[in-house]
Parts: C-alpha cells; sequence; structure tokens
C-alpha cells in the first residue's frame, strides 16, 4: 500500500503547483451562454431575429421613413395600387391615406400589445406561479381554483363589457390581454416550479437556512425561466393574433390609429378590387409570427438540448 | 469519546399520511421511521445502513428538522430542538449541515460554484465584506480539493465526483459540528468513491466531525464508520461498533446483509455460504404485525409474530456494552451457528 | 467448446454538434459457449456501448465498423428483418432500469405471448403456458396470477425477474446483462445473481456482465475485460484479473474498492484525478494523466495490447514495471 500511496501524493503535488503557476480565476461558461451558442447555430431562429430587428426598427422610425404623415388624407389618391412614383409604396387605402407609414404604425401598435400584454402576464403569471407552487397544499389549492376560474370566464364576452364600461381605449386591449394570458403562464411556472421544489439543492437551500424569499428568486425561479422565456416567445405572437382579432371585430384600437387587424380587416372588405391593401399588412402579420415561433422553436431547443 | 452525545434521537418516529383506496379517500399512514433511538458522539462517525424504503434517507432528514417529526425527541447539545419552526431552526443551521446523494442535481445549474459554497456563509453572515466571503470560499475550495482558480465556474463544467466536493465544501464552510452524509458516494464511480471517502474521512480529522453516514453500502461503512445502525422498515434492528458488528453479527437481517454484499475476490466468493432472503421487502403502510422482519426471517416464529421485539443490550461478557439487537431468537441464533 | 461470439475490430462513433466522439476503439473478443464475460469499466468508458452496437440499439447519431460473429453470422450492418430474426430469440439484453424495457400499459402477459407467438409460431395459450414456467423458473411466486398483473404492480426486484424471464422465453444462447443489479438491493442483487447462475450452469447460457462491481464479476465471471477511455486495457480470466493484475488501472480499481473483507484501518487507495471525457481524451494512453508510472512515451502514443495468452492481453507500456507491484499489492 505504501508503495502506491507516494506517487499518490506526488500527483497531489503537481497539481498544487499547477495551481499556483496559475492563479487567474478560470471564467465559467453557464449554462445561458452554452444555450445562446446553440441558439445562434439555428439559422432559422437567427434568420427570424434578423427580420424581426429589422421589422421593429422600421415601426420605431416610421415617421422619418416616409413623407407621408400617416393620418394625411390625399383625396387625388383614394385606393390607389403601389405607386413609386408619389412615394406611396404600398398604395393607398380607401380614404387616400398611406399604406406603408399606416403599416408600419399598425406594426408599432401590433408589437406594442404583443411586448406590454406579454410582459404583464410573465410579472404577474411567474410570481403567482412560483409562490403557489412552492408553497403547495391549501394556499395553492386555494390559488390555482381562482386561477380557474378565471379561465372559465368568457374572454371575448369580458372584453365586450370593458369595452363598452370604459370605451375604446389601447390601453384597454393591454389590461384585457395581459389578464388572459397570465392564467396560462401562472400554470406553467407552477408546473415547473413543483419539479424544480423536490431537487436537491433546494434541501440544501433549506439545510443552509436560507429564507423562503431567497430561495423563490434566487433557486427557483431562475430554473425555470428556460420554459418561461420559450412560452413568452409563443405568447408575444399569439396576443398579437387576438388583437388583430378584436380590431377585425371593430374592438381594437380607434382610428385614425391603426393596427395590423384594423388593415386586414379594411383590406378584406376590398380584397377583389384593392387587394394589396390586404397583402402587405397580411404578409408583415404573418412574418411576423412566423418569426416569433421559430425563436421559440429555437430556444426551446436551445435550452433544453436533450428533447430533441 | 463517552462524554455527552452531541446528538441524541429518543424514540423518533415519522409517519406519512398516504391515500389508500379509491373514491372514498382512506387516510392510512406510512411509517417511514418507527420509533429510532440512537447517540451521535463528537468526532464519531454512526453509519445508518438499510435496503431502499427502510427510511433511512427520512430518517436523516427528520434529524435535521427538514421534516415534520410525528413523535419522539431530536436533542442538540442538551437542547430539545423538535418541532422548531424554520425560523427557530435557522441559527442552528450552521452547526448541522447535510451531503446529498446526486452530486449535480443538490448544485444549482444557474449559479458559479463561488456562489453556490458562498451561499450558507452569506446567509449567516450577511455583513461579512464580499473579500472575505471570497477568501473564504478560496480557501474551503482548496481543503476539500478544488482547484481555487474555477471558482467561476458552473456545476455542469465539473465530473461527479468534483460536483460531490463542492457539496462538501458548502457543507463544510459553517464549520459545522455534524454532517448528515445521504448516500454521498453511491452515485460515482469506484476509482472516485475512494477519493471522495479518503476526503470524508480527513475532514473528520482535521475539524473533528461527527457524521452521520446514512448508505446501502456495507463495505463502503466498513471503511468509514465507527458504529453501525441496521435499520429495516423504519425500525432499529442491530445496532453496534463496526468490527463487532461485521465479525458477528447477531440479528438475522444483518447476518443475511452481510452476507449477500459481493467480495472482489473469486476464490472467496466461489466458497462463500450465502444467506438469500426469501421475498420482498414488505409494503410500510402496512407493516408485518410483531417483529417487522418476521416474513422474511429463516427463524420466525409465533412469538415474532406477536410480540415486537426491543432492542435490547446483549449482556455476555465477551461482547461490548453497546452492541444492542432487537430479536426474539437472538440468543438461539448465536448458539446454534 | 464452441466460439458464441467473437468480435474483431469494432469500432463505435457517435456524431455530436462538437464533432465526432469515439465510444469504443478498436474491440477484439471471443466467448465461448456457456462462458461468461464481465466487462469492467466506469462511466463514459464504452462498456455499454459496445453491447449496444452488437444489439443494434446505437442512438440515430452512432456508427459502427467492424465485426461481431454471432454463431457465425455477422450482426454488424444486418438488416432490421434479419436482427431481428436473432434478437431476444437467440440474442438476449437486460438493462439495469426494467422500467425502460417493459411497456408500462401492457400486461405481463401479453408482453411475454407476443414474444413467443412472433418468434416462435406458439398458439396463445401454449405461450401463455410457456410465459407462466418461465416465471417460475426466475422464482416469481403464484406466477400463474401474477402474470396477468402490470409492470408497476411488481417490486424492483420481482420487475428485473420479469425482465430476465422476457429475455430468456426464446432460450437464448447469449444473455447481455447491462448492470443488472445496480438498482437493486444487495439481498435481492444476491437473488439475482444465484438466479442468473443457475441459469447458465442449467441451459448452458453465454452471460455477459457488464458491470463497474468487481464483487459482482468475481462471483459470476470466467473471463473479465477491463475497458478505459473507449479501449480494452486488460483481458484475462477471473483469477488473472483478480490476482495478477498488469495494467495499473486494473490494479488501481481493485485497490480503490471498499471491501467487507480485509483491511480497514487505513485510507482507501485512491486513484487520483478524474474518469477521461470521451470527448476531449489526453494524447497517448487515455489514462496516463491519472497514471502514476506515466512517462513521455505514454504521454505520446497509444499502447499497443499485447496478448500474453490466448486470453490474456494489457494494453500498457509499462507491463513490466506494474509486474514488479504484484508483492505490494498482496501485502495489503
Amino acid at each position: 500500500m505504501s508503495l502506491l500511496a507516494k506517487p499518490n501524493d506526488r500527483m497531489a503535488a503537481v497539481l498544487d503547483q499547477q495551481a499556483e503557476a496559475c492563479i487567474d480565476e478560470i471564467a465559467g461558461r453557464s449554462l445561458w451562454q452554452d444555450a445562446r451558442i446553440r441558439l445562434m447555430r439555428n439559422k432559422a431562429a437567427v434568420v427570424s431575429m434578423i427580420i424581426l430587428t429589422i421589422i421593429t426598427l422600421l415601426a420605431i422610425f416610421a415617421p422619418w421613413l416616409s413623407s407621408h404623415p400617416f393620418d394625411e388624407v390625399y383625396w387625388d389618391f383614394i385606393q390607389v395600387a403601389p405607386n413609386f412614383s408619389e412615394g406611396f409604396w404600398f398604395g393607398t387605402d380607401e380614404n387616400g391615406r398611406d399604406l406603408f407609414v399606416r403599416t408600419l404604425y399598425g406594426a408599432r401598435v401590433s408589437l406594442m400589445v404583443g411586448l406590454v400584454a406579454t410582459t404583464v402576464s410573465l410579472i404577474i403569471g411567474v410570481t403567482y406561479g412560483a409562490v403557489a407552487g412552492y408553497m403547495g397544499g391549501r394556499v395553492d389549492n386555494l390559488m390555482m381554483r381562482f386561477v380557474d376560474i378565471l379561465y372559465s370566464l368568457p374572454f371575448m364576452f369580458f372584453v365586450i363589457i370593458l369595452m363598452v364600461i370604459f370605451g375604446r381605449h389601447i390601453f384597454l386591449i393591454f389590461v384585457a390581454l395581459g389578464a388572459v394570458e397570465w392564467l396560462t403562464m401562472a400554470r406553467i411556472v407552477r408546473g415547473q416550479t413543483m419539479a424544480i421544489k423536490k431537487k436537491e439543492f433546494i434541501e440544501a437551500a433549506h439545510a443552509s437556512g436560507v429564507s423562503t424569499t431567497k430561495i423563490i428568486f434566487r433557486h427557483i425561479v431562475p430554473n425555470i425561466l428556460g420554459p418561461v422565456i420559450v412560452y413568452m416567445t409563443l405568447t408575444i405572437p399569439q396576443v398579437i393574433l387576438t388583437e388583430s382579432f378584436l380590431s377585425f371585430l371593430g374592438l381594437g384600437v380607434q382610428e385614425p390609429l391603426t393596427s395590423w387587424g384594423v388593415l386586414i380587416s379594411e383590406g378584406a372588405k376590398v380584397m377583389e378590387s384593392a387587394p394589396w391593401m390586404l397583402a402587405f399588412p397580411a404578409t408583415f402579420l404573418a412574418v411576423t409570427l412566423f418569426c416569433f415561433n421559430f425563436i421559440g422553436d429555437g430556444l426551446r431547443d436551445a435550452l433544453d438540448p436533450k428533447d430533441r | 469519546m463517552m462524554s455527552d452525545p452531541i446528538l441524541k434521537v429518543e424514540n423518533l418516529k415519522v409517519h406519512f399520511p398516504v391515500d389508500v383506496g379509491t373514491f372514498f379517500s382512506n387516510k392510512a399512514q406510512l411509517k417511514a421511521v418507527d420509533g429510532v433511538s440512537f447517540e451521535l458522539n463528537e468526532g464519531e462517525t454512526l453509519a445508518i445502513v438499510g435496503e431502499s424504503g427502510c427510511g433511512k434517507s427520512t430518517l436523516g432528514r427528520a434529524v435535521l428538522q427538514l421534516l415534520h417529526n410525528t413523535e419522539g425527541q431530536v436533542i442538540w447539545m442538551g437542547e430539545n430542538i423538535t418541532g422548531y419552526s424554520v425560523k427557530a431552526m435557522r441559527p442552528l443551521r450552521n452547526e448541522m449541515q447535510i451531503i446529498f446523494q446526486d452530486p449535480l442535481a443538490s448544485l444549482n445549474p444557474r449559479m458559479t460554484i463561488g456562489e453556490i459554497i458562498a451561499e450558507p456563509l452569506a446567509t449567516h453572515n450577511p455583513d461579512m465584506p464580499k473579500e472575505q466571503v471570497k477568501s473564504r470560499v478560496r480557501e474551503m475550495m482548496d481543503i476539500v480539493g478544488l482547484l481555487p482558480r474555477m471558482i467561476n465556474r458552473y456545476p455542469h463544467e465539473f465530473s461527479g465526483g468534483q460536483c460531490q466536493r463542492i457539496g462538501i465544501a458548502r457543507a463544510m464552510i459553517l464549520q459545522p459540528k455534524v454532517i448528515v452524509c445521504d448516500e454521498p458516494v453511491s452515485a460515482l464511480d469506484v476509482s472516485i468513491q475512494a477519493q471522495i471517502i479518503n476526503l470524508l474521512g480527513e475532514l473528520q480529522k482535521r475539524f473533528g466531525l461527527s457524521l452521520l453516514f446514512i448508505s446501502h453500502d456495507l463495505s463502503i461503512i466498513r471503511h468509514i464508520s465507527h458504529r453501525v445502525m441496521v435499520l429495516y422498515l423504519g425500525n432499529v434492528m442491530e445496532i453496534a461498533e463496526k468490527d463487532e458488528l461485521y465479525n458477528s453479527p447477531r440479528h438475522p437481517y444483518t447476518q443475511a446483509l452481510i452476507s449477500a454484499v459481493p467480495v472482489p475476490d473469486p476464490d472467496k466468493e466461489a466458497h462463500k455460504k450465502r444467506i438469500v432472503l426469501k421475498g420482498d421487502l414488505p409494503s410500510p403502510i402496512n407493516p408485518p404485525s410483531g417483529c417487522v422482519f418476521r416474513t422474511r426471517c429463516l427463524y420466525a416464529d409465533q412469538q415474532c409474530e406477536r410480540e415486537k421485539p426491543d432492542l435490547n443490550t446483549l449482556t455476555e461478557a465477551s461482547v461490548k456494552s453497546t452492541h444492542q439487537v432487537a430479536c426474539h431468537k437472538q440468543a438461539e441464533i448465536h448458539r446454534t451457528n | 467448446m464452441s466460439i458464441i461470439l467473437e468480435v474483431n475490430n469494432l469500432n463505435t462513433r457517435f456524431d455530436t454538434p462538437e464533432g465526432e466522439v469515439s465510444a469504443a476503439n478498436n474491440i477484439n473478443f471471443t466467448l465461448q459457449k456457456g462462458q461468461s464475460l464481465g466487462v469492467v469499466g466506469e462511466s463514459g468508458s464504452g462498456k455499454t456501448q459496445i453491447f449496444m452496437a452488437i444489439m443494434g440499439l446505437l442512438a440515430k447519431n452512432g456508427r459502427t465498423s467492424g465485426e461481431a460473429i454471432f454463431k457465425g453470422q455477422n450482426l454488424l450492418g444486418l438488416p432490421v428483418v434479419e436482427l431481428n430474426k436473432v434478437r431476444g430469440v437467440s440474442l438476449s439484453m437486460i438493462f439495469q432500469d426494467p422500467m425502460t424495457s417493459l411497456n408500462p400499459y401492457l400486461k405481463v402477459s401479453r408482453q411475454m405471448t407476443e414474444v413467443l407467438i412472433e418468434h416462435q409460431g406458439l398458439d396463445k395459450e401454449s405461450a401463455l403456458e410457456r410465459s407462466i414456467r418461465m416465471l417460475e423458473l426466475v422464482g416469481i411466486p403464484e406466477a400463474r396470477k401474477r402474470v396477468h398483473m402490470y409492470p408497476h404492480e411488481f417490486s424492483g426486484g420481482m420487475r428485473q425477474r420479469v425482465m430476465i424471464a422476457i429475455a430468456l422465453l426464446c432460450e437464448p444462447d447469449l444473455l447481455i446483462a447491462d448492470e443488472p443489479t445496480t438498482a437493486l438491493d444487495v439481498t435481492i442483487q444476491a437473488q439475482i445473481l444465484e438466479l442468473l447462475h443457475s441459469l447458465k450452469e442449467e441451459m448452458g447460457m453465454s452471460i455477459v456482465m457488464i458491470t463497474h462491481d468487481l464483487g459482482v464479476i468475481a462471483g459470476m465471471c470466467d473471463h473479465v475485460m477491463v475497458m478505459y477511455g473507449g479501449r480494452v486495457v486488460e483481458t484475462g480470466t477471473v483469477h488473472e484479473i483478480f490476482n495478477d493484475a498488469r495494467h495499473p488501472y486494473t490494479q488501481g480499481l481493485l485497490q480503490s474498492m471498499p471491501r467487507i473483507d480485509g483491511n480497514h484501518n487505513e485510507d482507501l487507495y485512491a486513484i487520483p484525478g478524474q474518469p477521461p471525457n470521451l470527448q476531449a481524451l489526453p494524447s497517448g494512453c487515455a489514462f496516463q494523466p491519472r497514471c502514476q508510472y506515466a512517462d513521455a512515451q505514454c504521454r505520446s502514443t497509444q499502447p499497443e495490447p499485447a496478448a500474453l495468452s490466448q486470453h490474456r492481453m494489457i494494453a500498457c507500456h509499462h507491463i513490466t514495471v506494474a509486474k514488479d507491484l504484484i508483492p505490494a499489492m498482496e501485502s495489503a
């Protein structure tokens, strides 16, 4: 035994020397960084991100991109086809307004609705779901029954009542969409939390006397962010679509402001005489939805490579 | 060694309510730990051995008050801590720590190992300057055989053995008096098991630690423990000093366990007399009457079916007074062997 | 004695996003009829992948080259239809976790009779009778009643027996057991090992036992193959390996095993360092960073396997040095 023990010590000494030789700390590669590298390998997701960035930039800089204001009515150009000499790149609508600017303004509203409503649902849903899942037992039961009740309320009815009582306002759309979307988020987060809660590192935190708040926000939330982010990227298009649907029904944003839903609704009416009025906003909407879904898929693969 | 025990457990019971029946739910009790008593001395390793489902992990967590104790007492340095709230336990958490079976699952994958090891320290000393925390972490990493320059890396960048070292560093950083080791090496490769066992032994000598070493592996226990407690269905079958337990096991269950362990020696294996137990572990929801082991015991008779045997200290002159066995037939079996 | 399985120059590779990973390299061995071979190695040593390749069960990104001749037929590259005439019939495999290979939604009776009806053309009734007999053989009490139960209604040890019973239904000539007792308790492990042992004696079945537990090998096997970093480092009879280990890794492994017999007051011998990562194997000999005899040659060149006798092989540049250590080992 002793014969073998010696070289063992020598080995340890060699390791020690190596340790002293390079004192500087090695930077680790976190799971987030790994996921980003995997995401960057996914061509569809990368292309989608580029297209989305372009659409977002177009929406932000819309007023400077075209010489026409979005609500100016050109009486000489009622419902004309795309026309480059006058700068009506996408043509004009039945009121003689420039469709290009209006499509970009529609993008502003649609993207904004998607982001704000999703953020609202994210904040409420994650907190609510994490608390319910972590507490468990009676608290969980009570909190989730409340979610079930909200789920069973007919959403459209709810929105229409809101509109009737408070009048049409873009803020209400955010509230209505956020109030509905957080329910699913809370359910997802609760399920994930219950799975993570049983992991040994949570028990280790308990055994070290770490407080409940810290356990939820340091140990549980960062570990459920993966599915949450994936769900979020899939919620944004869903919200945009719902907003379009509301606008299509005439419950969306108010004139002269517009959204993709409103534009599509108007375009659909004159589909045969002025196909461009439907084609441009519909293409923008479809491309955006595709992009978000591709990014969602890419993120899911990147965050959980085992599932492929 | 025989001074006041650091930890004393008296008649500890942990029962979980479970639903049986289909529609009209009948509540039954799963008796995971059913009346266990033992003492743990300073600087001592007490091994808790048993098969899966014997309640050994539950016992370890119940001692640390991570689980609700149904009955009995846990006395920590003279203080009865049974039923302490999470808050009341908090100041005691730096005295008693735990290391887990699955090294990777016991580390938060989103935190660097520096943050993981520092967490208990930061929790108990919120005012400690960051630099001091870091230097303590680096020192502890060095002690458990991790290169301190790895401090900013993440758990998934380490192998199983190294992850277990990280877990040990986290448990050690508050310099606890007792560590509950829940199967700390059973998920590791053979060549790494030895490293971790040696490390635990070294830390024990250096810091005077007491270890509650939970394992199903009798070979490993023989290496690391001073005393061994054998559990079966939440009951103590036998408790004795290591050499005595291995050289002259008295409980038929202990005898079967020891004989079932394969020895890495083909000649010994070829000539070994193995006691093969019949059947499976009964359900802890509906344990056998009397002695819980009787359904698999070669010697069981009507007395075993009727009466639950007490854990009695052996009175023979040839054995140490610390040897306790819970078996009606113990003396008889010993004579015939 | 006739050869039942002959593996020549078998290589297994996996395509991963990080590049090609070699799980098993240049594997050669033969197994005689009625004999048992123990395959020892740590996680990532490639011990399971060899047999997954032979069974045609590699993951989709895996590729195999070389040959594995089972009863005169090369199994590698055989079309699935042909392979299915062998798999589960004359060549069976059992796994560590029985639940992964039993369908939780089907009764055991259905899972067992299906195999017999499919491969042996038995009718339902005689297939059921045969299944019940097989369950009795592996020691399941009340087999006639239990055959109609679902897998989850069995305990862990019983489930493992059911899996062994299914593997044995068509009386295979070779059974590959991948860590069959690792998930089980010692007393149940003893029951299963006893069963395998008697099956080998009574049915003349050959067994390949893949495990990390040298104790299991010592009791079960005639020959041993030690693997490290995707290569075979040493082979020999069970006595040669346990009493006359020549490769430093085998020696280290034997000494680092905690033993229930022997000396317990010293520290265990521990092989320093970590098991190798197959994606980043060290240069030269894979064991070199953890080996106390490693020198410049070990760091630069892969040691060629050297045959000492028909069944004895060692891949180490320092066999002679290692041999000198045997007295030291015996005194330990």
